[in-house]
């Protein structure tokens, strides 16, 4: 009758298991493979000019998709994230534009970038609302409204502290801006929280099952919102590293951010369905649109190219996690 | 030794539950001693689950007294059962799929490094736990692929085995399983039932909601009998057969 077996020897996991267990790795093949492909067909793509290029083009979209990365983590997702990273633009060069301080200016454009993250997360969190219609609505709300503080059109942002993050800096024979240097950063440290402590943990666990992490006494809305205030937070650090790229503040930009930021997730091996993926994955997942974008332009192939190949990636990368799913 | 009647370790007195016009519990008395596995059986609608919400604080009782080693308790929820000891188990697998086992037995309460590192930068101590979760998981005598495997690799009665652990690892005081095995096959059930013996051989208590018969007759030490929100009977397995007992639940015949 007692089928259990009486022993404490474990079965090891094997090295294959592991790496094939580690979600980066299908992604890190493929941006090898494109920058393979792109190196030889084009001697220029691996020019040190070339890589900084590539980079400076992948900060915004990459450090949008650390927080879109953490919303779907939860199993939510933010189509808010342009519009959000809009307000912090809008909002700082209309500051600094009226006189103010710019410093202040950027901490304030920030802070309210954060309090759009808190009002989204506390849609979700407070009124059990689904997260893809609360950040649309956040979209349509925001977009509006910076139309409205704008009267419609762009103006430019002259200020040395907001266009900051643009300037150069010389790293090796490699020429890097401080954006990109914020970028890393900020992927390291999200990663540590995601990976090292408890909050990461705990927001893999209600994006992998939010019944079993109330029932084992994890405050899901609490955390639920403070995902959502860090994911805005980052979104008002991109403002300031978009102001660095161009200066000039435009209601109008950013409109294919969310669906950029949600295919660098997804193709980085991320599920929509929350609680597998992370991090790594995000930053190669974004570096490959930037690669494909970089290697297709200097091939002088036409753009529309691009959209389709990413296209392509984005419906292979969510068919392998579904096709994981069922396994398992 | 059997001059000395054995510690109770969680007690009910007379507890009423009434839900408007609707009485789920009336006046229901339960007792669980120190190491045994008391069985707790009844017909749909006899009250189990409300007794057992009662004694995990997810339900306040109308009127009546909850006992924890002889002291009245009054659980404002079950978090409040959790901090006084009492651990709980739940039918649907009340784990996250893709988090290891480690992670998964320590989840909620995760073990923060000593030193700068946790206090200021709270980091995780990764090492301790999977070390305390081999060990949690050798004592048990469950067998498990390796620590770092995700859970979602493991069978259903490995995966429940897991849920079990956790609560065993951290209960001070008894353990209380609702329907634990419902969603097992019989292979998996055997599993988890041994798991269960093991939990109650290491000094823990363990008050078992089971609709299962056999298992109950397999495992159980004593037999807490729930009709029409009362307590109609305690046997064991020794002095009464599964028909008794069905036919005590029913009304059919008393103890």
């Amino acid at each position: 009758m007692n089928t259990a077996t009486v022993s404490d020897a474990e079965t090891p996991r094997s090295l294959k298991a592991r790496i094939l267990g580690t979600p980066s790795v299908g992604p890190l093949l493929v941006l090898l493979g494109f920058c393979v492909i792109f190196a030889l067909t084009n001697p220029r793509f691996l020019a040190t000019h070339n890589l900084s290029i590539i980079l400076q083009q992948t900060v915004i979209i990459g450090v949008l998709a650390i927080g879109q990365t953490l919303v779907i983590l939860t199993a939510g997702i933010d189509l808010a994230v342009g519009a959000i990273c809009v307000l912090g633009t809008i909002v700082a060069g209309k500051l600094v534009n009226l006189g103010y301080d710019p410093v202040l200016s950027m901490g304030f454009a920030i802070l309210l970038c954060t309090a759009a993250g808190l009002a989204a997360g506390g849609l979700v969190s407070g009124l059990r609302l689904p997260p893809f219609i609360v950040t649309l609505g956040i979209l349509g709300i925001l977009t509006a409204a910076l139309r409205l503080i704008s009267e419609g059109g762009a103006f430019p942002v002259r200020d040395p502290f907001l266009a900051w993050t643009g300037n150069t800096m010389k790293l090796g024979g490699f020429v890097l801006t401080y954006g990109v240097l914020i970028m890393f950063t900020l992927y390291a440290a999200v990663w540590y929280l995601l990976n090292q402590t408890k909050w990461g943990r705990h927001t893999y666990a209600i994006g992998n099952n939010a019944e079993a992490a109330r029932l084992v006494g994890i405050p899901v809305r609490r955390h639920l919102l403070s995902v959502y205030v860090l994911a805005g937070l980052i979104y008002g650090i991109a403002a300031w590293l978009a102001l660095g790229r161009i200066p000039n503040a435009d209601p109008n930009a950013m409109q294919s951010a969310n669906l950029d930021s949600i295919t660098a997730v997804v193709i980085g091996g991320t599920s929509l369905f929350g609680g597998r993926g992370g991090l790594i994955g995000t930053l190669i997942g974004a570096l490959i649109v930037g690669v494909l974008r970089n290697g297709l332009t200097l091939a002088g192939i036409d753009p529309l190219w691009q959209d389709l190949v990413t296209g392509i990636l984005v419906i292979i990368a969510v068919a392998l996690d579904q096709m994981s799913r069922r396994k398992s | 030794m059997a001059d000395n009647p054995p510690h109770v370790v969680l007690e009910a007195r007379n507890v009423v539950k009434t839900y408007g016009h609707v009485t789920a519990l009336d006046g229901v008395d339960f007792e669980l001693r120190a190491g045994e596995i008391l069985a707790v059986v009844g017909d749909n609608g006899a009250g189990k689950s409300t007794l057992i919400k009662t004694l995990t604080g997810a339900v306040h009782p109308t009127s009546g007294d909850i006992l924890l080693d002889g002291a009245p308790v009054h659980f404002k929820g079950p978090l409040d059962a959790r901090h006084a000891g009492i651990e709980t188990v739940y039918q649907d697998l009340a784990v996250a799929p893709a988090l290891d086992i480690a992670a998964n037995l320590f989840l909620g309460r995760e073990l923060r490094a000593p030193g700068l590192l946790g206090r200021l930068f709270r980091r995780l101590d990764k090492t301790r736990m999977r070390e305390e979760a081999r060990r949690a998981m050798g004592e048990l005598k469950f067998r498990l692929p390796a620590i770092d495997n995700p859970v979602e690799s493991l069978s259903g009665g490995q995966r429940q085995g897991v849920a079990v652990a956790r609560a065993a690892l951290f209960a001070r005081k008894l353990v209380i399983m609702d329907e634990p095995t419902a969603a097992l096959g019989v292979r998996e059930t055997g599993q988890v039932l041994e798991l269960i013996r093991s939990i109650r051989d290491r000094g823990l208590p363990v008050a078992l909601i089971s609709h299962n018969m056999p298992n109950v007759f397999d495992i159980a030490d004593r037999i807490h009998i729930m009709r029409l929100g009362r307590r109609a009977a305690v046997v064991t397995p020794k002095t009464h057969s599964m028909n008794d007992v069905v036919a005590i639940m029913t009304g059919a015949a008393t103890a």
